[in-house]
């Protein structure tokens, strides 16, 4: 920036950058605008789910046994796995580099736990003849919405689980700091947050009631 | 982040955590009720609305950030999503009172 008054006024109000507003560092400000972003993407589909939903006949071909018992589960890891990582991230901060490694290889356990429950339960329903363009219980497109959605976070889950062994090296290795174990337990979080729709919106509602 | 505050986060951590569990139990035995379904689908957002929120002001931190960067966040956020619903929700009633035209 160049010398001269203007300047100087221009940094007392804090537009010639130094401030920190948000109190953040950039790498976790940077983070949350990517979560936000991608907070919308999930919200998109999720519109398009419901809209196609409500101008259908919905199949319900969700038994309790194995699908919503899988879910439930895969509910209850993707929580604990969370839990996991926060006490990672508060052993990034207090500076115990094994007790971190320890709890983001948990969280990477429950995460890998959770990709290889819905890869089960994915192909017990595609052998049941469900696939995105056909399925034997009603309106083709519940394939096409299902697979989208769940796969859509699946891929994230597995992404994280790979970006968490990558933190967890780094960290151990002295390669990183606490605040980059910070932010790649906010994208974890964040995976377990868009379960929290996905799992009564996409399971819950399309339970077999008999 | 202190390692006294860490210490004294653990418990409440754990507290969020057993309260994110019961509000999934209670989810679940809400999809094998009979009512209405329109009703479980508010019921049904409005507890995972709540989870959402655990999460982020608990596990994601922003209830012990700077309340700025949890008003940038979460304004914006609110505001596309409401968009969104602007549009699809009017077409979903439509859809719903009239029906959809047959192509067939």
């Amino acid at each position: 920036m160049s010398d001269g008054h203007a300047s100087h006024a221009v940094a007392k109000t804090g537009w010639g950058g130094g401030a920190s507003p948000f109190a953040v560092g950039d790498k976790k400000l940077g983070m949350w605008l990517f979560i936000v972003s991608d907070a919308l993407t999930f919200s998109a589909l999720i519109m398009a789910y419901s809209y196609v939903r409500v101008a259908n006949e919905w199949p319900t071909p969700f038994d309790f046994f194995p699908s919503i018992i899988f879910s439930s589960v895969m509910t209850f890891v993707l929580l604990s796995s969370s839990l996991t990582m926060v006490f990672g991230v508060a052993a990034a901060h207090a500076g115990d580099r094994k007790a971190t490694v320890k709890w983001i290889i948990a969280t990477m356990f429950f995460g890998l736990l959770f990709v290889v429950l819905h890869a089960n339960e994915w192909v017990h329903l595609i052998e049941e003849g469900m696939t995105p363009l056909q399925n034997p219980w009603g309106t083709p497109l519940f394939g096409g919405t299902f697979f989208t959605l769940t796969g859509l976070h699946m891929t994230h889950v597995a992404i994280g689980v790979i970006y968490l062994g990558v933190i967890a090296w780094g960290f151990g290795k002295g390669k990183y700091d606490g605040e980059d174990v910070e932010v790649s337990g906010l994208y974890w979080h964040f995976v377990d947050l868009v379960w929290m729709f996905i799992f009564p919106m996409v399971y819950l509602m399309s339970s077999r009631v008999n | 982040m202190s390692t006294a505050e860490a210490d004294s986060h653990r418990g409440l951590f754990i507290k969020v955590w057993l309260g994110l569990l019961i509000l999934t139990i209670i989810e679940i035995v809400l999809a094998y009720i009979h009512f209405d379904p329109h009703v479980m689908l508010a019921v049904l957002m409005g507890l995972s609305l709540v989870k959402a929120g655990m999460i982020m002001a608990y596990f994601m931190h922003l209830k012990f950030d700077a309340p700025s960067l949890s008003w940038i966040l979460v304004v914006p956020l609110i505001a596309c999503i409401m968009i969104m619903v602007g549009y699809f929700f009017p077409d979903g009633y439509r859809i719903l009172q009239y029906g959809v035209a047959s192509i067939k």
